[in-house]
């Protein structure tokens, strides 16, 4: 496959960045945030998502979705990333809809009508510590009657608190290192011992703290099938991790260029900064380090929606690439604005929020740059 | 099956049938690579058959157009030609200043008749070429350069040094910038091309750090070269330097994807193992990599589909370089003292030692880094002049 946009994809991107841009400039963001929204996204704002197409990008056509691939959906989420964009997009329309592809069509049709028209949140419940350790699931679901019974805690769980569903990966057999034993549950939000704490994160988005005390599902909740979860939780981390590379070559981009803008405005011993040598050549080094970057993203992609074997290997590559890349783009641009750069007022602090929250979810670049020595058997 | 995937099948049969076992190894040091040229002396049977089988196919320029001796190919087929030889991992089957530089600028610049004449004996491995850009007085600053082409009506007189000349003591030819032209800096340099036995020419090998000596010093004391071999218009040459400078760089960056597929960090399993702080910077490293393999892809499929800014070469050039240096400085972190070896049979003569060190010239010859990242940041990103 090309690593170029072909006319349908470059179409997409325009429509996505215009809509972006219009609808939900970093301005959208700065007022949920002082507004101090409970949900810390518009719900105006998913249903628009939904006019637009977006929402089902991922839904095969025959459950109603436009069933298009990862390269698509990293477009949207380029231009979320450079806006700051809040919404359900990645958890949701990405990760989410990964994992109910694996369920039966009872739980299909219950689920992606209401993704597809920007009604329904999903939240997804993996991680138990604070740092990305999917392999290692305590969380427990034993056979109770004709369904389980789920009982532990997890956290980092993005817009939990406003879900109407939660996607918890719980232990059904094995021990806690084992990746045998994993099933996934979708449980609803009324679920009786689902607590869910809404925690306000760095960048505005809200996560939440789950605890679930013995909370009984059916048989029916199981997603794909009993202890084989390992495998469905696998590609939904694959489609979350390259989705937030993707969202986070859209978060360094926008730094970068904003800083960029910066370097042929700002006048000190009079002339523009970016005369300077000193920062002439940072700011060549970083457009490098974002265009690799971006290469990367589009291979990963380009390999997840050819169901290459090579393709986790290249998404954690991915992940990690971009991750080192967004955290120049956004240091550097903090550093470049001097001390505007330390304002509120200004919007690339805002990007250096963002990024640390893209950097964590779906593991670091350190966690994928150590999957990537495992996978090539070092 | 489309079109690609027909070809993609030929290639690949053609390649499997043609590509003789010994050439379908890395090459692992200066001699398993073939130049070409009057003089060269091949490694083994192999090797030249390899390269005389690729003639005859016209696949040692598969992109370039049938009548100037090229296999005609469009840009998807050659992709995939690059693609099935990685994958049998067949060696280059000619490497060529030919057809990486001079060829580009003389199909853009050059007339009918010296396209005839010049390009189907680099295609063919039968002429090598070296390039005259360097002088000691003029590296970075290289539109300084003083080497001067006296006219004498129906020939220039060419007196000057060279420097840092690429193989010249073993080439054939050479494309050489000459100042034609002393009032006017930028628009008084011409693109000659001679033949390096014509007298007054001279060479004489630079020893370098690695112990080997790739590069030249080149003196010309009177040289008489026809006007007819001349790219381009007179004290017109920088254009055509420039362009060919894009080409060079655009080959010195796909350095950086050297290697094959596998990881760097796969070769090093055992000492990688009770080593956690290299085996993090390895693995640091391979994640480096495959994002330059992968946007090396990006970049030819937009550089041979007229996509590309034309300044990107510069990037890709600084990007390959500085991650090709990286990726020698790991290899001698993971071999130890065993690296260190210079001469032993065992080290295959000081090989990582001798490469290692080669690699630092990378990103100072085609241009420095810094001079890399000057044009990245006024051409691409439009930051203003000092």
């Amino acid at each position: 496959m090309a690593m170029i946009l072909n006319d349908e994809q470059s179409m997409l991107r325009d429509s996505a960045r215009n809509f972006m841009k219009t609808e939900a400039p970093v301005a959208h963001l700065r007022k949920f945030r002082d507004m101090n929204c409970k949900d810390g996204f518009s719900h105006g704002l998913w249903k628009q998502f939904a006019e637009m197409g977006f929402t089902g990008v991922l839904i095969p056509e025959a459950d109603g979705g436009l069933g298009m691939g990862h390269v698509e959906a990293g477009i949207v989420l380029e231009e979320i990333g450079r806006n700051l964009t809040p919404s359900p997009f990645l958890t949701t329309s990405i990760a989410a809809v990964e994992a109910l592809k694996a369920a039966d069509k009872a739980m299909r049709d219950r689920w992606f009508p209401g993704i597809i028209k920007g009604e329904a949140v999903i939240g997804l419940a993996i991680d138990e510590s604070a740092k990305h350790r999917p392999d290692r699931i305590a969380c427990v679901a034993v056979r109770s009657g004709n369904g389980f019974k789920l009982s532990g805690t997890k956290q980092f769980v993005v817009q939990g608190a406003s879900a109407d569903m939660i996607i918890v990966a719980a232990r059904t057999a094995g021990a806690a290192d084992e990746t045998s034993g994993i099933t996934l549950f979708a449980v609803e939000k009324s679920a009786i011992g689902l607590t869910l704490d809404a925690v306000r994160l760095v960048d505005s988005a809200v996560g939440a703290h789950v605890k679930l005390d013995n909370v009984e599902v059916t048989a029916d909740a199981v997603i794909g099938q009993v202890d084989g979860g390992w495998a469905t939780l696998g590609k939904v981390l694959n489609a979350g991790r390259a989705g937030a590379a993707a969202e986070m070559v859209g978060v360094g981009c926008g730094a970068m260029d904003m800083t960029f803008d910066y370097l042929k405005q700002r006048k000190q011993f009079g002339r523009v900064i970016g005369e300077f040598q000193a920062l002439q050549h940072r700011a060549a080094h970083l457009y490098g380090e974002m265009e690799t970057a971006r290469s990367i993203v589009l291979k990963a992609q380009n390999l997840l929606d050819e169901n290459a074997s090579t393709a986790e290997m290249y998404v954690s590559a991915a992940k990690a690439k971009a991750g080192l890349a967004c955290n120049l783009a956004v240091r550097e641009g903090v550093q470049m604005h001097g001390g505007m750069g330390m304002t509120d007022d200004y919007d690339i602090g805002l990007y250096m929020k963002r990024d640390r929250g893209l950097n964590e979810f779906f593991g670091d670049a350190y966690f994928h740059a150590n999957r990537v020595a495992q996978l090539n058997g070092y | 099956m489309s079109d690609l995937d027909a070809f993609r099948t030929e290639a690949r049969g053609w390649l499997e049938a043609n590509c003789p076992p010994e050439m379908r190894k890395p090459s692992r040091t200066e001699e398993d690579v073939c130049w070409g040229g009057r003089a060269f002396t091949f490694q083994s049977d192999a090797q030249k058959q390899w390269l005389d089988r690729c003639a005859a196919k016209r696949w040692t320029v598969p992109d370039w157009p049938k009548a100037y001796g090229g296999g005609g190919l469009s840009a998807a087929e050659a992709k995939v030609l690059r693609a099935e030889m990685a994958k049998l991992k067949c060696r280059s089957p000619l490497n060529s200043f030919g057809i990486w530089m001079l060829g580009p600028a003389l199909l853009k610049f050059g007339t009918e008749e010296q396209k005839r004449h010049y390009l189907p004996p680099i295609a063919r491995g039968e002429i090598r070429w070296c390039q005259g850009y360097s002088e000691p007085g003029s590296g970075s600053d290289l539109v300084s350069l003083q080497t001067f082409g006296e006219d004498k009506g129906d020939h220039w007189v060419v007196n000057g040094q060279k420097i840092w000349t690429s193989y010249a003591d073993k080439a054939d030819w050479i494309f050489c910038l000459v100042r034609t032209d002393k009032a006017n800096k930028y628009q008084g340099i011409s693109f000659l091309l001679f033949d390096m036995t014509t007298p007054g020419v001279t060479t004489k090998p630079i020893k370098l750090i690695s112990g080997n000596s790739p590069f030249c010093e080149t003196f010309f004391d009177n040289v008489a070269v026809p006007k007819a071999q001349i790219v381009g218009e007179i004290n017109r040459g920088w254009d055509v330097a420039k362009y060919l400078l894009g080409h060079e760089r655009e080959m010195i960056s796909g350095m950086g994807s050297d290697g094959g597929t596998a990881s760097l960090g796969s070769g090093f399993k055992e000492v990688l193992a009770d080593e956690p702080v290299l085996r993090a910077q390895m693995a640091l490293f391979d994640v480096e990599s495959l994002a330059f393999r992968a946007h090396s892809e990006r970049f030819m499929d937009e550089w041979k589909t007229g996509k590309a800014h034309p300044a990107y070469s510069n990037l890709m050039k600084y990007l390959g370089t500085e991650l090709n240096k990286k990726r020698h400085e790991m290899v001698m972190a993971a071999g130890g003292s065993s690296a260190l070896e210079w001469e032993s049979a065992s080290s295959g003569g000081g090989a990582k030692a001798r490469s290692w060190l080669r690699t630092k010239a990378n990103s100072i010859e085609g241009g420095t880094s810094e001079v890399m990242l000057n044009v990245v940041s006024k051409r691409i990103l439009d930051l203003p002049g000092a």
